[in-house]
Order: C-alpha cells, then sequence, then structure tokens
C-alpha cells in the first residue's frame, strides 16, 4: 500500500497503510526529525505540524487522511544556515533546555503567528498552551516568539 | 553523543570518529607495586590518562573526550568551553566525545549537579596540561624561552614573531601519560571563553531538525519494537496467543521470556499495532495489590526503618521557649519526561551495543551485561541524547528492552524501541513521597534555639549503579529473574532523603534523624535534586513559621540565624531584585514568600522570591512571578546558569502546584497528561535571575540548586497570601479550599 502527501512543498508517496500516524510517515519513512512521539494521544503537541497552515496533531492525524494537503513540518521552516525568524530567534534567546518539545512549540508558533502577527505575551501563552515543556523552558519560549514576531514584522 | 562543533561530521550521524588509543593507564599499572598513586581531583582520580580526554590531531583540532552527557542542561557546552579556554583553541576546533564505554572516561553518572565540579575540574587540569605540553614543544622547536610564548587559536607565537601550530606539534606531543594534576589553570582574570554566555552547540540541531536525539537513529536494516508491560507490579504472564500476532502485518518476531514479553515489527506502527493485540491476548496472574493512596504517608512511617543521627548539636535549652511542631509531606512526583524513553540496540557478532540516553553509560553497561548473560567487554554503550530525565526515568530500562529484543531479531537486525506513554508513567522511578516531621523552640528574644529535624524516606537512588542486583526493570520479569540491587541510602554530606536535611542556619542546638524506609511500596529512584526539594520545603517553611511567631520579617529573621556571607549575599541580593519590603503583608489573595537553600548544604546558593495568587473560590494557586539570586561559584556560562534557574523554578512550581502520581490498589493510574498534570505555558511563572559571580571560587552545578528554594517561596507566599499554612504537597485546589474554609 502506498499513500501520496505533499510535505514541505514535495510530493512524496510512501509504503504505509492509511490508518498510519502521519507522525510515524514524517519520521520514519522521509527521515524528517522534528517532529516528536510524545503521548500518541494528542495532549502534549510534541508531534505538531501544519496541515495547509493549520497546527494538527500528527501524532493522531492518519495519513490517509491529509490527501491534497500540504504538510509543513520544522523543517520546512528554514536550516541552520538560513533559518526562519523563529528559529533564529530561538537561537538567539537559547529557547531550549532538552529542546524535545521545541519543534511543536515553534510549529504552534508558526501557526500563531501567521493568523496573528503581532501577539500580545498573552496570546502567545495562550497560543502556545496545549504544548507541554517539562524543563521550565517557558520564558524563553515566550521570548523567542515575541523576538520573531518583532523580526517579520521588520521585513 | 558526538558533538562535532564544526557541524562538519554531523551529517555522518551519531556513530562519530572512531579513534584508536586506549584507556588503560600503562604507566599507572606500571608503577603501582612501587607507590600510591597521587590523588587527583574530580573526575580525574578514576581517569588518570590524559589522553583518555584530550588528544591533538595533526590539523591542530583536538578531540575532547568526555564521561558526563548532555541531559538538556547545557553541561557539554559548558565543559567544552572550560576545555577550549585551557587549550587556546576556538570552540569550533574541539571535536567532542561524550558518554561511550568505549572512547570516553568513565565519570559515573551525569547526576547531582556535579558535572561542572567533577568533569569540568578534570578537563581543566588536563587542558592546561596539554597546553603547557604543546607550549614547551615549541620552546624547543623555536629555541626560545616557554614563558616568552604565547598561544592563540592553537598557534604558539615568539617575541620575534615565529609561529609553530598545534598541528605542527601533534606527532610529537606525547599525551598517553598521567595527568600531573600540576598544570596551572589559566587565571580567571584572562578568559576569552569561560564566563562568557556562549550559544549551546546543540540548539541550533534541536530548533532545525537536525539529527539531535537518539529516537532520530535510522540504522540500515532497522526495525521496531515494543514492549508489553504487566497489568501492575510483579504480575506473571500465564498465556499470549502468539500465533495471531505473529501472522500480524509486518511482524517480524514476538520475544517472551518468562514474564517479558515484546514484539519486532518492520515498522513502528506495525509494532504498536501488535503490541496492543499481544496485550489483549495475555493473561497475567495479578501481582500483590499496592496500597492505599489514602494511607500512603500512615504506611510509609508504620514501614521498619533504620534511623540514623546525621547531625547533633548540643547546648542547655533554656526554660522559658516556646515549642513549636510541624509535619511536612511529598507524594510521589514523576520525571514525566516529554519523550518517552527509547533506546536503540544492535546484536552483532556476539556483541551488543546500545544508543542510549542513560545518564550512567558504564553502569548501565554493567547491568545490561548481567541481563544479557554477555561479559562487560561485550557490550558498548553510547550515549545519544533523549527528552529530558530529570533524574533516573526509564532510560536506562528501555536499554535492556532493546537489547533483549536485539538479541532476537533475525539476522541480527538493529531494533529500536520507545516506550509508550502510559508504560512511562505507570513505570517509571518515581521520586519517592517522604514525610519530615520538624520541632523547634523559640527563645523570647525571637531566636531558634532548638531544632529537630526527622526525615522519613525510601531510598533516592535504584540505579543501575547500585551493587548486588540488577536494576533494570525487565530483568525482574525473565524466566531465570535477577533480583534488584538491595536499596541504600546515599550517605551525607550529599544525602539522600537526607539531602539539605541539615540545616545552615546557626542553631545552638539541633538534632537531625534521617529514618530510611527499606521496603518501596512503589517503584522509586532519583528524581532531580533527590531528598532536597522536601527537606527544603520543611525547612523554610517551618524557619517562616518561626518568623511569625517571633513577629519577624522572614528575609531578616534569616539573615539574623546566618553567619555564611554567600548565603547572605543571594538572600540581600534576590530581596533588592524583588524589592522585598520589610515586614510586608499578604492581603488575603496575594502575597510573596522567600525561600533559600546551599544545594546538598555544600554546592550552589540560591534564594527565591515568589509571589503567588490564591483564588479563593476555585482554589487554584498561580505564580506569576518570581525572583531568583544564585552563587554558584565562578560561572562557566551565564545564560546557560540563568536556563538552570529558571528551568529549576518553573519545574518547581509545577511540581508545588499541581503534581502527586496517583494510584489504587490495582496499580498506577496516572498514565497520560490528563492524569498527571503539569505547568503550562499559561501558568508558567515569570522569572527574573540575579547572578552573583565569584570568579576565583570553584565553578559548581546548577541545575538542582533552584527547586527546594522554589517549593518553599511558594508555600510561603500563599501563606503570607492566605495566612493558612499548607504542609502537604501539591498545593492544589482541594487542600487550598479546605485550608481557607
Amino acid at each position: 500500500m502506498a499513500v501520496s502527501l505533499k510535505v514541505n512543498g514535495a510530493a512524496r508517496s510512501v509504503p504505509a497503510e492509511p490508518d498510519t500516524p502521519l507522525l510515524y510517515v514524517l519520521r520514519n519513512d522521509l527521515a524528517l526529525n522534528a517532529a516528536k512521539f510524545g503521548c500518541g494521544l494528542a495532549q502534549c503537541g510534541a508531534c505538531t505540524v501544519l496541515v495547509d497552515g493549520k497546527p494538527v496533531r500528527s501524532c493522531i492525524t492518519e495519513v490517509g487522511s491529509v490527501g491534497e494537503s500540504e504538510v509543513t513540518t520544522l523543517e520546512g521552516l528554514g536550516t541552520v544556515d538560513k533559518p526562519h525568524p523563529l528559529q533564529k530567534a530561538f537561537i538567539e534567546e537559547q529557547a531550549a533546555q532538552c529542546g524535545y518539545c521545541i519543534a511543536g512549540m515553534m510549529m504552534s508558533a508558526k501557526a500563531l503567528l501567521d493568523v496573528n502577527p503581532h501577539p500580545s505575551e498573552a496570546d502567545v501563552r495562550q497560543g502556545l498552551a496545549d504544548n507541554l515543556c517539562r524543563c521550565g523552558t517557558h520564558n524563553r519560549i515566550i521570548r523567542a516568539v515575541l523576538k520573531a514576531s518583532h523580526a517579520m514584522g521588520r521585513t | 553523543m558526538n558533538v562535532v562543533v564544526s557541524r562538519r561530521e554531523f551529517a555522518a550521524g551519531l556513530g562519530g570518529i572512531v579513534v584508536a588509543f586506549t584507556l588503560a593507564p600503562r604507566l599507572l599499572v606500571e608503577t603501582a607495586l612501587a607507590q600510591q598513586p597521587a590523588p587527583l581531583p574530580g573526575s580525574l582520580a578514576n581517569n588518570r590518562m590524559l589522553d583518555a580526554w584530550i588528544r591533538i590531531h595533526a590539523d591542530g583540532d583536538a578531540t575532547v573526550c568526555m564521561g558526563k552527557v548532555e541531559l538538556g542542561q547545557g553541561a557539554v557546552t559548558a565543559l567544552a568551553q572550560i576545555a577550549a579556554e585551557e587549550l587556546d583553541l576556538p570552540l569550533a576546533r574541539l571535536h567532542l566525545i561524550s558518554g561511550d564505554t568505549e572512547k570516553t572516561p568513565n565519570e559515573g553518572v551525569t547526576s547531582g549537579s556535579q558535572s561542572i565540579e567533577y568533569g569540568g575540574v578534570a578537563l581543566r587540569l588536563a587542558g592546561a596540561q596539554v597546553r603547557e605540553i604543546l607550549v614547551d614543544l615549541a620552546a624547543k622547536r623555536l629555541g626560545a624561552d616557554a614563558t616568552t610564548l604565547t598561544v592563540a587559536d592553537g598557534v604558539i607565537s615568539a617575541p620575534d614573531g615565529r609561529k609553530v601550530s598545534y598541528g605542527d606539534l601533534a606527532r610529537d606531543a606525547d599525551l598517553h601519560r598521567e595527568v600531573s594534576g600540576k598544570a596551572r589553570p589559566k587565571p580567571s582574570s584572562t578568559h576569552t571563553i569561560v564566563g562568557k554566555p556562549i550559544e549551546r552547540l546543540d540548539i541550533p540541531g534541536k530548533v532545525t531538525g537536525g539529527v539531535a536525539y537518539v529516537q532520530d537513529l535510522r540504522l540500515p536494516g532497522m526495525a521496531h519494537g515494543r514492549v508489553v508491560r504487566p497489568p501492575q507490579y510483579g504480575a506473571k504472564l500465564q498465556t499470549i496467543d502468539e500465533a495471531a500476532v505473529k501472522a500480524m502485518p509486518g511482524v517480524v518476531a514476538v520475544v517472551r521470556d518468562g514474564s517479558f514479553l515484546g514484539v519486532i515489527a518492520e515498522r513502528e506502527e506495525q509494532a504498536i499495532k501488535a503490541s496492543v493485540a499481544l496485550a489483549k491476548s495475555a493473561k497475567w496472574a495479578a501481582g500483590p495489590p499496592l496500597p492505599d493512596q489514602a494511607g500512603i504517608y500512615d504506611l510509609l512511617l508504620s514501614l521498619p526503618a533504620e534511623a540514623k543521627v546525621i547531625s547533633e548539636k548540643q547546648a542547655a535549652l533554656p526554660d522559658d521557649v516556646r515549642v513549636f511542631e510541624a509535619t511536612y509531606r511529598r507524594p510521589y512526583t514523576a520525571h514525566a519526561s516529554i519523550g518517552p524513553s527509547c533506546a536503540v540496540a544492535e546484536f552483532k557478532d556476539g556483541k551488543m551495543t546500545v544508543w542510549t540516553h542513560s545518564q550512567g553509560v558504564f553502569p548501565l553497561r554493567g547491568n545490561l551485561a548481567m541481563g544479557l548473560k554477555l561479559p562487560a567487554d561485550k557490550v558498548h554503550c553510547i550515549h545519544a541524547e533523549g527528552s529530558g530525565c530529570y533524574g533516573h526515568n526509564a532510560a536506562d530500562d528501555v536499554a535492556l528492552d532493546a537489547a533483549l529484543l536485539a538479541r532476537a531479531a533475525p539476522g541480527g537486525r538493529p531494533v529500536r524501541v520507545q516506550w509508550m506513554r502510559g508504560d512511562e508513567f505507570g513505570w517509571e522511578p518515581f521520586g519517592p513521597a517522604m514525610v519530615i516531621k520538624t520541632k523547634a523552640a523559640l527563645s523570647p528574644q525571637g531566636r531558634v534555639v532548638d531544632w529537630n529535624f526527622d526525615v522519613f524516606s525510601n531510598t533516592h537512588s535504584t540505579r543501575p549503579s547500585e551493587p548486588g542486583g540488577n536494576n533494570l526493570l525487565s530483568s525482574w520479569y525473565l524466566a531465570d529473574p535477577q533480583p534488584p540491587a538491595p536499596p541504600r541510602t546515599i550517605p551525607q554530606p550529599a544525602g539522600g532523603g537526607d539531602r539539605n536535611a541539615i540545616p545552615l542556619y546557626d542553631f545552638p542546638r539541633q538534632r537531625v534523624v534521617n529514618h530510611f524506609i527499606k521496603e518501596m511500596p512503589l517503584r522509586v529512584s532519583a528524581l532531580r535534586t533527590l531528598g532536597a526539594y522536601a527537606n527544603v520545603f520543611a525547612t523554610e517553611s517551618f524557619f517562616d513559621e518561626l518568623a511569625l511567631a517571633a513577629n519577624a520579617d522572614p528575609v531578616a529573621f534569616r539573615l539574623a540565624h546566618l553567619k555564611d556571607p554567600r548565603a547572605r549575599a543571594v538572600i540581600e541580593a534576590v530581596a533588592r531584585k524583588a524589592d522585598w519590603k520589610p515586614g510586608e503583608k499578604g492581603d488575603g489573595s496575594r502575597g510573596r514568600g522567600i525561600g533559600f537553600a546551599k544545594y546538598k548544604t555544600l554546592a550552589t546558593y540560591v534564594a527565591v522570591i515568589a509571589e503567588v495568587e490564591v483564588d479563593r473560590a476555585t482554589g487554584k494557586v498561580s505564580v506569576p512571578r518570581a525572583w531568583a539570586a544564585v552563587d554558584s561559584g565562578q560561572i562557566i556560562n551565564p545564560d546557560g546558569l540563568a536556563n538552570q534557574m529558571e528551568g529549576g523554578i518553573v519545574q518547581s512550581a509545577s511540581w508545588t502546584l499541581k503534581e502527586e502520581v496517583r494510584f489504587d490498589r490495582d496499580g498506577i493510574k496516572s498514565r497520560d497528561w490528563l492524569g498527571y498534570p503539569i505547568l503550562t505555558m499559561p501558568e508558567a511563572p515569570k522569572v527574573e535571575v540575579v547572578l552573583i559571580d565569584r570568579p576565583d571560587e570553584k565553578p559548581l552545578g546548577s541545575g538542582e540548586g533552584a527547586q527546594g528554594p522554589a517549593v518553599a517561596a511558594i508555600a510561603n507566599a500563599f501563606a503570607a497570601a492566605t495566612g493558612k499554612r499548607l504542609r502537604d504537597l501539591p498545593l492544589s485546589p482541594d487542600r487550598v479550599k479546605a485550608a481557607l474554609g
């Protein structure tokens, strides 16, 4: 069985059953590391990716349900050499400890900034309310998202 | 794992560069009979060879090996800063290898905020000696006096402008010798890398989807495994429907050894489906029931305990004192890593290689060898980062699971195993529940003149490093089960359950007793700070109660009982930062409190002031703001130190406000994030940190400095806000409503 999908702008075909969670396809078939398995229950946000710009929990999203939609992962935002403003801000603010939650945080932040380019601190906190961080990096993550929003506002 | 700073080898994955060398201290063996080796500080004590730590290559780059590992705390960057500083090499020219049983020094377990103190001193002395050796060689080569030479970026220059590089000297530099311990590190005034907020080496990869974690390893031919856990502790597997599961799509093997049950499949989702089917078909004989949660503290107090007086000061007790007593309790607390534990194992030519996020690859190797019945030299453990662990979670356990499945995998295929969320919560060893009984006397002059502190706790370490058994979960369930190591308490001065039980305050009379309970109703082990979180909560809460009884300001009351100038300095600094007003009062729903501790009573000093808001209708407590001051001696990386303080306070706020493992007679009931909620983004306090740098003091670890002071500050702020004292954690809405009536 093969399923086709569009990830970070490229058409891909993977040998997976349609009911396979998108997360395993991204990680294991497409070797995209960013989205993480955290709970498999849509409770922690570590697996967050964008589907047509909307944040979804890839751990409970069946790959067969994605269809023609555009899937965007953290890898689709930028690279170490050409970072997206969010990635740049997270590095500048040193907004990670273990970093396991960070990809999901950043994708939720991307979704937030896409609909609200100039969020208040309270907006950022609310926008990331369903993404759990265990290291206590919350303050830095909030600062990084605000910094990215300012940087994006200037360009 | 390997961190190659230049990234040029990052693409090669986690396997890293292989350099042939020996860790065996050849010279040491030869001279051992003649004389006892001189003691060396820190991690050098057991890793005496210079080239076990640092090697210089023909291109002038250096390989730096560390037994301490990255857990998300920034240790590898900080250790690299120390090495780069002493070597006079830019960070980008260091190739870092950490936590590999065949390549790095054995520094035991990365725990107890000791990486900087033990690993840092080793790299500092080793780096200084390598630099001295290279400078001496350069002096000979250039015919110059070594004291006239200068070093920058791995190039040694004579006053007349002639130069020679480390690469030119690498071949002649004999680093296969013992560390002398006598090399002189650079004075702190000349530091250009240490003490600077260098960006963490691991963060760019983590924010762009680079290979950063053991979870990201994909070896050729790798299969996916899952383990089916029993319904509760000690249950025994009776029957399974193996044939039906074997017939499922992608299933490679069903593996059973006694009550250990696992499955290997081609694809991860196939392994998960097969494990769910296996679990459904499995029939178990129930294990012994767990105790009732409601009676857990009474049960702990009723169990046999070994009592040991760990501190005693005698003085006459005046007879006009007022006596106060209180009991404090802390529940079982989960590590609750965001990512469930994971390992990859490969069994090839009789040798087991395991990629693991264990905190101690060498102790893990020992328990793996025992569990697999292999000689230790046939087990190779390689560290790769995982999700933050905050102590002994399931990282070690899953390594044995992966190894057991890899041993059974057809064709020697590597197997990756990640635990499912419910198993991570249900089977990790929790931070132990604790009870602390305090009793103190206050003189008419408002001084504490007697202090009694009794700690009741299980062990705080059932790590694989414990001798006399196998501490890996699945080893207990094999057909030929291996018993766990007998529980021990970690002795003072660091302490286990009694960590930070001895107060830093100057009391004329005191008695501190550790009641070590061997029987463990729930599986427990090391959670960040061990007993310090609860002991600082109890000490600092009770001290505030005494301050209130003495009608004294909490900050002034602390200072009045403290001589240690560094302790006084952090308290004064945080009071200034938070604009603390002597005698400030809460208003019924809002208030502030302070907490202080010197971690382990011998390391980092931290004082925290927290502000709490209490919703009297719902009982919900929130912490909008916190301030901290920290003195961890010489600061290696100020931003890393601040990050550890901020994180420690937020994590402690989560433990304090929300966390408690739920269980009933049938087993552990906290199995997901709804059953074990943690602090969310809207709930996280804003934190401001004051760093006190002491460049001439030894550098200390900071990962565990803030949690105790933070819980105390929050509990004291709650009391200041409401006038009611909560002595049971967490400060949950039910407790708050009951206390406020």
